[in-house]
């Protein structure tokens, strides 16, 4: 088979094989089981935002407000649960938390499927709009005693061991969230009708109206599922911080957005990988926990994503304009 | 009434007289005094200048969401030279030399970045919202690196000038604001290079087809959005009497909303400076009032966003843009 180097999913592949590379050379320690459990872990909250993120790029638009969706429903269903319904175990809060997430994604389908806005300045506006709405009429004060549901799913963990030199690591029960989050969306994307359309519109929204494709409806889901995402990203998070922080998750959506991005989805629409989202999240949250360990001081943080972004993108749509200008 | 459904820049100006009017209305002692007037005339221009960043950006259909980043670390860089340099007891002669250097160097970096933005958007094709999402990591970062994230402090007294000194009772950064709004406005209406900048945001094929140098229009287009940026920075330095790779943060989703707001199309090819213009004091009138009446921040943010959204529905209600691209998503 040959190695298609223009593909991002191979590209970014073999960053990560250098970094680790380069990682396990300057220290040994690093391949090991500790480490990749912290990596996972980190990556639990990003990988569900990012898959969510990567669905709205394949249907054409850009979603910049689901942190503030995150952060709203934790916010909330930590608060409601607290006041309302403390015997609600911890899959009722999730699916609280899914079903707030998903009313919040519902408000921006209205406005880009039913009122045709651009996805960009929308959810630039909603984002605020959440987040200064909850900020200003449900708190601001961090909620550190969590209802007893979000506790216990805190405390549940898949896998938990003990280090040769005594440490502890362990992989937290969230994980099986992510991998469902990546299941469900993988079949609605390849095994469904609906799946088709997505691409569809991403690809031209033109041409999938005149194949006879709804596309409002077909946006008003995706926005709807990626808000319900978003809310179930946010119940993760507090539940496995321990505290619900009004103020956290909001301002990583560049990063989540560039994960997918590098990971080969194309702005453009009609184009995006599960494989290169996945791998595009690994590499920025190895960037972000191990920069240190390959020698770079962690105050480089933000420029080494900043380049990788630029290349990550810079390389495609590079070569794709050589081959348009050969092709003329 | 029909004057006023032609013309967004007619809408602004009155939506931006009644916000002035209700607030007046509500709190007429407080916010009509010579204090809160002077205070908002110090406070807009450093983000309004960055919204005329945007503005040039996003007639061509692009968008430069690196104009924080380039104002932080130009700031940052002008600040470390003056603290090096200069310290904050030098007067005289020393003072203005120094001051000179460092505006100069900030305003080359700013030349820099933003040909470092067009280059990547113009030569390499990259998608403008990537391009400078990923370059304004990049200067944020350079910022931080610089700074390990701390603020550079200690200027020297006479930096306070650009930022809160008055010309004959008018504030230093309103002159400056003014003077770029009208420079700019000449140049997108009086020039053949804003001509050309319209006519590629309306439609970029044509403008090839009409064999206009794009590479060479896009790249002055985001050097003119960096050395904006550039100003904006030395303002808020000079605001702030101090530099920080994070300041100004929320202003880059307020600088897209002024422009969105002051009517320019984010598909490129409509915008007019005045209508930024009048955004910009619609904006600060509701700020401020909203700021008399006790309302926190954060109702403010939540305001923006209200606005933001209600300005597009109201506008793509009365269809009267010149064109409307939904198969390229913002």
């Amino acid at each position: 088979m040959k190695m298609d180097f223009a593909r991002n999913e191979v590209l970014v592949a073999l960053v990560i094989v250098a970094f680790c590379a380069l990682a396990a050379a300057s220290d040994a320690r690093f391949l090991s089981i500790a480490t990749l459990t912290d990596l996972l872990r980190s990556g639990i909250v990003l990988s569900i935002f990012a898959v969510g993120a990567m669905l709205v790029l394949i249907s054409g638009g850009i979603d910049v407000s689901f942190t503030a969706v995150a952060a709203f429903t934790m916010y909330v269903t930590a608060m409601l649960l607290n006041a309302v319904m403390p015997w609600m175990p911890w899959w009722g809060a999730i699916a609280i938390g899914m079903a707030i997430g998903a009313s919040l994604g519902a408000v921006n389908a209205i406005l880009i499927a039913g009122f045709g806005l651009p996805t960009l300045i929308v959810t630039l506006g909603t984002l605020s709009v959440f987040r200064g709405f909850m900020l200003t009429f449900v708190g601001q004060k961090q909620i550190t005693t969590l209802p007893p549901g979000m506790r216990d799913f805190g405390r549940m963990m898949m896998l938990r061991g003990t280090n040769a030199d005594g440490s502890f690591y362990s992989l937290h029960v969230a994980f099986l969230f992510t991998v469902a989050a990546v299941v469900v969306t993988w079949a609605i994307l390849y095994r469904t009708m609906l799946g088709r359309m997505i691409f569809a519109i991403g690809g031209s929204v033109e041409s999938a109206r005149r194949i006879g494709i709804d596309v409002r409806a077909t946006q008003a889901f995706v926005y709807v599922y990626v808000g319900a995402l978003a809310g179930l990203a946010g119940v993760i998070h507090a539940s496995m911080a321990r505290v619900a922080n009004p103020f956290d998750l909001v301002g990583l959506e560049l990063s989540v957005i560039a994960a997918v991005v590098l990971g080969g989805a194309r702005l453009a629409g009609g184009y995006g990988t599960l494989t290169g989202t996945l791998l595009g999240v690994a590499l920025i949250v190895l960037v972000r926990n191990s920069l240190i360990v390959i020698g770079i001081p962690n105050t480089w943080q933000s420029v080494t994503i900043g380049v990788l972004i630029l290349l990550g993108t810079g390389l495609p749509a590079w070569q794709a304009k050589r081959a348009a200008a050969r092709a003329a | 009434m029909r004057w006023l459904n032609s013309s967004t820049e007619a809408q602004l100006a009155v939506i931006a007289v009644i916000v002035f009017a209700v607030m007046a209305a509500l709190s007429p002692d407080r916010f009509l005094s010579v204090q809160n007037i002077t205070s908002m005339a110090f406070q807009f221009p450093e983000f309004a200048i960055l919204a005329l960043a945007m503005t040039v950006t996003m007639l061509t259909g692009g968008i430069d969401l690196s104009v924080v980043g380039i104002a932080n670390c130009t700031a940052v860089v002008a600040a470390l030279i003056l603290t090096t340099f200069a310290g904050p007891d030098a007067t005289g002669a020393d003072a203005a030399l120094w001051l000179t250097v460092a505006v100069g160097v900030s305003l080359a970096l700013g030349v820099l970045a933003g040909l470092f933005n067009g280059i990547l958007v113009a030569a390499l094709g990259l998608p403008a919202i990537l391009a400078t999402l990923g370059s304004g990591l990049i200067f944020t970062g350079f910022a931080v690196a610089l700074t390990s994230g701390s603020a550079v402090m200690g200027l020297p007294a006479a930096i306070a000038f650009l930022g809160n000194g008055t010309i004959v009772g008018v504030p230093v950064p309103l002159i400056l604001f003014a003077v770029l709004a009208l420079v700019l406005s000449l140049i997108l209406t009086r020039t053949g290079f804003g001509l050309r900048v319209q006519m590629f945001g309306s439609n970029p094929l044509a403008a090839r087809f009409a064999a206009i140098d794009i590479t060479g229009l896009l790249v002055r287009v985001y050097v003119m959005s960096g050395v904006l940026a550039a100003i904006a920075g030395l303002v808020v330095m000079s605001r702030a009497n101090s530099a920080k790779a994070d300041y100004g943060s929320s202003y880059l989703l307020l600088a897209v909303l002024i422009a969105v707001l002051g009517g320019v199309n984010p598909y490129g090819g409509y915008g007019k400076v005045i209508g930024v213009v009048l955004a910009v004091l619609a904006m600060q009138f509701l700020s401020s009032g909203l700021n008399m009446l006790s309302v926190s921040n954060f109702a403010r943010e939540l305001i923006w966003g209200v606005l933001l959204i209600f300005v597009m529905i109201l506008n793509t209600r009365q269809p009267r843009r010149p064109k409307q691209k939904p198969e390229t998503p913002a």
